[in-house]
């Protein structure tokens, strides 16, 4: 036995954010390898002080709403990504489906004419279908996903181009469509939005420990309970005091923070997320417990390529239409790097799909910042490259320090 | 058999197993029983058919002929799930655990409790921590992942794992120890002490006779797919290292001879099969 261990019943004791143990919890967190998103909060704020040392419009409420919406596309896809990287696998389709999902909702609405919702779902089950399939593929043919999605990226851009066929790009100016990017919450709403998540979290945890309680299980004491909750309601409360200084809340960003929500929910509260992580730590024992490891793998990579189409829809919001160029480009690779930068580890069974919003902040912060400070493009590839690196160096250096702790 | 009257039926026994591969006969008509509170040694060298045995008690292999009876009644264990079903769990020695899942996830992996669909975690931990203090185990914490645990460690939660559900009976432990270092070891055994006292049936695959000498009330060897010997506890090494090798039968009489007498519940210790 290591150390001395302390009866089970003490357990809860290591999961304290600040308090008095919170640099003793830090350190061995760091020790164990199980560092989660810390680096990212940190060198988050670093950027931000860089950059507004630089130029004074940077940390502006009107840069921070334009820096949202910025980003708001790469998070959609990266949520997607973050859920393919906790199996331990990738998906490299997901710019390739943006563009055709893009392709079909503004051939649909445009050249045919077809109401919204229907356009938007056609899209959303072209998107099902695909992942589904790759997925399929992936779990019973065994073709590693790398491979299989790299295929669908190279096919599914072809149907792309063929979807838009001799146009090549469509404009899409229905209100209902630009709504999403040109539309912001009232002020009030943005305010009540904020404090009923942060009463729902503190609520849940109350309640939780209330339950603790009564089965005998070791409990927080008020301040440690509520800590948390003060923390999430900072992070919250802070942006939407800045945003409705300017317009308010984008109601695109709220869109892909419900996702992202709700996504979090199923991974963390259901037994499918349970299986998820399963599946992403060790396959092999997953499926000795009677986990279908198939199962899993396609309903992950159907969500992924659904939120691909999701981010295709918002594509077209944004930019006003759907052209070859939608989704081509760096999108698949910044979303990549989104979700490892954000702390989701390449390697299967670790990380959130908070990864995914907050490392795609970073990536709009470098790009924004160094836009803002007259930078060349050249400049931003090399930055964030740097950071990419430094992302997935410290991944694989709590990974090594883990297998060093957990013998 | 100097006594006839068993106090109590075994909880699993098979009689008659054989098993053959292709040409090579892996088990050739096989008895084997393990009792409520019983700890049954299943020793041989490579080769003698002790994986094959296990795989057919947990389901995994058919045997060719021979039966199970279950507190005896005849039955059989056509896929593993019979053998769950039968109450028999086994662990094998890459324990399966899920490294990046804290030990209460572990031990609910595939058998989730839930309200609705939403995980019912408070109530699994509930029940892990009692299942861990009712086997003696102590853990820095159930919320750490097991990645961080040590290797006594992560094998007793492995262990408690197979002995969550009410209904598990007997459990099977291949090689448990195999990796393991003194003390880290130790905690195993006593572990498997305390399953029982607690009544299950353990059956432990081992190399090591010290530690299986130490801690078995009934020592099974198998040599080249057989029933080589059967020795009661407190029987010495070196005739079970001669029933594992095969050495000289004169020798291995006079060995078995020598170990002590056999206890008083069924069947004759040292005897040669």
């Amino acid at each position: 036995m290591r150390g001395s261990a302390t009866a089970v019943t003490s357990g809860r004791t290591a999961h304290g954010v600040l308090g008095l143990g919170a640099v003793g919890t830090l350190r061995r967190r760091i020790g164990q390898g199980d560092v989660g998103s810390l680096p990212i909060v940190v060198g988050l704020a670093v950027i931000w002080i860089f950059f507004q040392t630089q130029n004074s419009n940077f940390l502006t409420p009107r840069n921070l709403t334009d820096l949202l919406l910025q980003m708001t596309i790469t998070a959609t896809v990266a949520t997607g990504i973050v859920l393919v990287l906790l199996l331990g696998e990738i998906d490299l389709s997901v710019g390739s489906i943006v563009g055709l999902s893009s392709a079909i909702i503004g051939v649909l609405l445009v050249s045919n004419h077809v109401p919204l919702w229907l356009a938007v779902g056609v899209a959303l089950l072209v998107a099902l279908a695909i992942g589904s399939a790759q997925g399929a593929i992936a779990a019973y043919v065994g073709v590693p996903t790398f491979v299989v999605t790299l295929a669908g990226m190279l096919g599914w851009l072809g149907v792309q181009l063929w979807v838009l066929g001799t146009t090549g790009s469509l404009n899409v100016d229905d209100p209902a469509v630009t709504f999403l990017f040109t539309s912001y919450l009232p002020p009030a709403l943005g305010w009540l939005a904020a404090i009923v998540v942060m009463a729902a979290y503190a609520g849940e945890r109350v309640n939780s420990n209330r339950q603790r309680q009564r089965l005998g299980l070791s409990i927080e004491p008020w301040h440690k309970l509520l800590v948390r909750p003060a923390l999430v309601g900072l992070v919250i409360l802070i942006p939407v005091a800045v945003l409705n200084t300017w317009r308010g809340v984008p109601v695109a960003v709220v869109t892909m923070l419900l996702l992202v929500g709700a996504l979090h929910l199923l991974l963390t509260e259901t037994t499918f997320g349970r299986h998820v992580f399963a599946v992403g730590g060790n396959a092999e024992a997953a499926r000795r417990a009677g986990i279908s490891v198939a199962r899993i793998q396609i309903t992950i990579f159907a969500i992924c390529a659904v939120l691909a189409a999701i981010a295709g829809f918002m594509s077209v919001s944004r930019s006003l239409g759907a052209s070859t160029q939608t989704g081509s480009g760096t999108l698949l690779l910044e979303a990549i790097a989104a979700g490892v930068i954000g702390g989701t580890s390449l390697f299967g069974g670790r990380g959130s799909v908070w990864s995914a919003p907050l490392g795609a902040l970073v990536m709009a912060s470098l790009a924004n910042g160094l836009d803002l400070t007259g930078q060349p493009p050249d400049i931003k590839y090399v930055v964030e490259m740097v950071v990419l690196l430094v992302a997935v160096t410290i991944d694989a250096m709590t990974r090594r320090s883990r297998a060093r702790s957990g013998r | 058999m100097r006594t006839a009257v068993s106090v109590e039926l075994p909880l699993l026994e098979c009689r008659g197993v054989s098993k053959c591969f292709g040409a090579v006969q892996a088990l050739w008509d096989v008895d084997f029983s393990v009792s409520r509170g019983e700890v049954v040694a299943l020793v041989g060298d490579n080769g003698a058919g002790k994986s094959t045995l296990v795989k057919i008690i947990s389901g995994i292999y058919q045997p060719d002929s021979g039966g199970f009876s279950f507190d005896g009644q005849p039955g059989t264990i056509r896929n593993p799930h019979d053998a769950v079903a039968r109450g028999i769990s086994t662990v094998y020695q890459d324990l399966a655990l899920c490294d990046n899942l804290d030990a209460v996830a572990n031990l609910f992996l595939g058998r989730e409790w839930t309200r609705g669909v939403r995980l019912s975690k408070s109530q699994m931990e509930k029940r892990a921590v009692e299942l861990l203090d009712s086997l003696q185990i102590r853990l820095p914490s159930v919320h750490s992942p097991v990645a961080s645990l040590s290797g006594g460690q992560r094998q007793s939660v492995a262990v408690a794992r197979a002995v969550l559900s009410e209904t598990a009976r007997v459990v099977l432990l291949d090689e448990p120890t195999a990796a393991l270092g003194v003390s880290q070891t130790k905690m195993v055994l006593d572990l498997v002490r305390t399953l029982r006292e607690k009544g299950h049936g353990v059956v432990l695959i081992s190399h090591n006779l010290a530690e299986v000498v130490g801690v078995a009330d009934r020592i099974v060897v198998l040599r080249l797919g057989r029933n080589a010997a059967e020795f009661r506890r407190g029987a010495s090494s070196s005739a079970i290292v001669a029933a594992i090798t095969g050495a000289d039968v004169a020798i291995l009489a006079e060995q078995s001879e020598l170990s002590p007498q056999p206890l008083n519940q069924g069947g004759s210790g040292g005897s040669l099969d």
